[in-house]
């Protein structure tokens, strides 16, 4: 009898970039075996805008806005990185009220980012409903950005040495209301998903990431978390107020799809006993540092002080110049250290501004999670590496 | 090692003339090596006991562009067990080549490849270097100083072609870089006067 041989070739599949999965415009060539996938390769850059180079291109003011459009669902945490950097080359101090605005709004932006991706999340492996009760609530909390500093996302709202302005009266009311409500909600989210038999059948055991790896991977935030490793820079390296904050850092076991989204779950609960925290804490105060060499003076002393004038009119034109150094300082953004590195040479503009976006280097890592996985887990592990193209392109 | 001093002095004992500088500010070790001698430093404080920086946290680099020594290529290492950062730094000529990470640290091939797509710097040994964040087909390297921001080409849609086509960027205005730095120091004294007008307010 004669043997028949038949050539078999792999298929090659083009995932996105315009794909509802694909967490924006990520373009992933997969090779499939069948419906087993053999080797992913990520191509980005489909959002690339050259941040970097127009940060270096405008004064450290102006830079501040680019900062919201890396990881637009949690602005301010990005702003932040920038704020702490040029605060510690100039030796300033942040007035305690601004540090704890700073927190409330980052971790506002916690929870932003962790509705945004949990829900989403669960959408992409076929859960409508989170989505739908999770953006309601995005929308307050974005209603809460707007009336801090004037936009629900660019809000360009800190500064170096502190916040742009002060809460308009009532608003720590309705944040603190909303702390209240929230749990709730949360807890709603989990009755849909936590013990849903189809979230787990797609979540649990998939994309699994051991500690080694994660190491190696250079992964950071809830992608390290997830797999064991208790590390978080709100503790370990804290920043602005968190030292004086009790919070708890929730650590995964497995490291696979499922206990990242526990974490994120955790996460968000954590978050809202940090705002509850602070908003306790909070005092009246200044709410940026009183240098008017770094930050411009209140609108009413403009008319009554000649000194107050002359900051005003140098700030906005000339800006503020940074002495020559050599900084990198990383803050635990949602999706994990987000950091900046930045090389001051004396002017007014930035010499260099390298920022360290967590997702580049999770999305790197998308070949060694997927390999051996089927094609229907794809979206699985992309939802939970929580990718958002403004940082991951820059 | 937690005390950031002890860490230094271990690092400049144990590989003495490896580094040719290192200085500490805020918090973190500043290294600097020779472009050779990247490999074994790594490796080192990777894997010593005493170190442990497990985590490639970023590569990147610095164009100085006046220098004969162009670039200054930057690597940041973080170590959890011990909670400290290095930042490790050499400098290389316009066309040299450098070695690779990706055999120590898996996370650098992206890292590389950025470097590569945003310099132009060559790396040896690396696996996969393509470039990563600019468009298929894109030429230049847009992070060097002497890149103009506008860049060189700008795209359209071509009815003519029925595709995106690309061209030489036409503006209608220059790029207007404006000088506000003033040639003046300022005064040292402001802010006590501004306390002392406060008081008469």
């Amino acid at each position: 009898m004669k043997i028949m041989t038949k050539k078999i070739k792999n298929l090659n599949l083009n995932f996105g970039p315009q794909h509802p999965a694909a967490h924006g415009v990520l373009r992933l060539i997969l090779e499939l075996d069948g419906e087993v996938v053999e080797k992913a390769d990520p191509h980005i850059g489909l959002l690339h805008r050259g941040t970097e180079k127009l940060i270096e291109n405008k004064t450290y003011m102006q830079a501040v806005p680019y900062f919201d459009r890396l990881d637009y669902v949690a602005p301010m945490n990005q702003e932040h990185a920038f704020a702490l950097a040029i605060e510690k080359i100039l030796k300033i101090e942040v007035p305690i009220r601004a540090q704890f605005i700073r927190v409330i709004f980052c971790e506002i932006g916690r929870i932003l980012s962790h509705i945004l991706n949990v829900t989403t999340q669960a959408l992409d492996v076929g859960a409508l409903t989170p989505s739908l009760w999770g953006f309601e609530e995005r929308e307050t909390l974005m209603t809460f950005y707007e009336r801090a500093s004037g936009s629900r996302l660019h809000a360009n709202y800190f500064r170096a040495g502190g916040v742009h302005q002060d809460l308009p009266a009532g608003l720590e009311e309705d944040i603190s209301n909303f702390c209240e409500r929230f749990p709730k909600i949360i807890n709603d989210l989990e009755n849909l998903l936590t013990d849903n038999r189809i979230f787990k059948q797609r979540n649990v055991d998939i994309g699994i990431v051991t500690k080694e790896d994660a190491l190696d991977y250079s992964f950071t935030g809830v992608m390290i978390r997830g797999s064991g490793i208790p590390w978080d820079l709100r503790k370990s390296q804290p920043y602005d107020c968190y030292e004086q904050l009790e919070f708890k850092i929730p650590v995964g076991k497995n490291g696979d799809c499922y206990d990242r989204y526990l974490c994120r779950i955790e996460e968000m609960k954590e978050s809202v006993s940090i705002i509850k925290q602070c908003l306790s804490k909070i005092e009246k105060g200044p709410i940026k540092s009183l240098d008017g060499k770094i930050n411009p003076p209140p609108k009413k002393d403009l008319k009554q002080s000649m000194e107050a004038l002359i900051h005003h009119f140098k700030l906005f034109t000339e800006g503020y110049r940074v002495p020559k150094d050599e900084i990198y300082t990383a803050v635990e953004a949602p999706k994990g250290e987000f950091g900046v590195y930045l090389i001051s040479d004396g002017s007014n503009k930035p010499y260099k501004c390298k920022i360290r976006a967590p997702g580049f280097s999770h999305l790197q890592s998308m070949d060694y999670l997927i390999r051996g996985h089927m094609l229907a887990d794809v979206p699985a592990v992309l939802g939970s590496l929580d990718i958002v193209f403004g940082e991951v392109d820059r | 090692m937690n005390n950031l001093l002890d860490l230094e002095k271990k690092i400049n004992s144990e590989l003495t003339t490896k580094i040719k500088k290192s200085e500490i500010k805020h918090d973190q070790i500043f290294l600097e090596i020779d472009k050779d001698n990247l490999i074994d430093v790594t490796q080192f404080i990777k894997t010593n006991k005493e170190m442990r920086f497990r985590q490639l946290i970023d590569i990147t680099v610095v164009d100085y562009p006046e220098q004969t020594q162009r670039f200054k290529i930057v690597y940041l290492f973080l170590s959890h067990e011990f909670n400290q950062r290095i930042i490790l730094s050499y400098l290389i000529n316009e066309n040299e080549i450098i070695p690779s990470l990706t055999s120590i640290f898996p996370s650098a091939n992206w890292m590389e490849r950025e470097v590569f797509d945003m310099y132009g710097v060559n790396f040896k040994n690396h696996p996969d270097l393509r470039r990563i964040l600019t468009d298929y087909g894109f030429e230049g390297h847009p992070l060097r100083k002497d890149f103009p921001l506008t860049g060189h080409t700008e795209v359209r849609y071509s009815e003519e072609h029925s595709k995106v086509v690309s061209e030489p960027v036409k503006l209608e205005q220059n790029y207007r870089n404006f000088d506000y730095e003033s040639p003046w120091e300022g005064t040292k004294y402001i802010k006590d006067q501004n306390e002392n007008n406060d008081k008469k307010n």
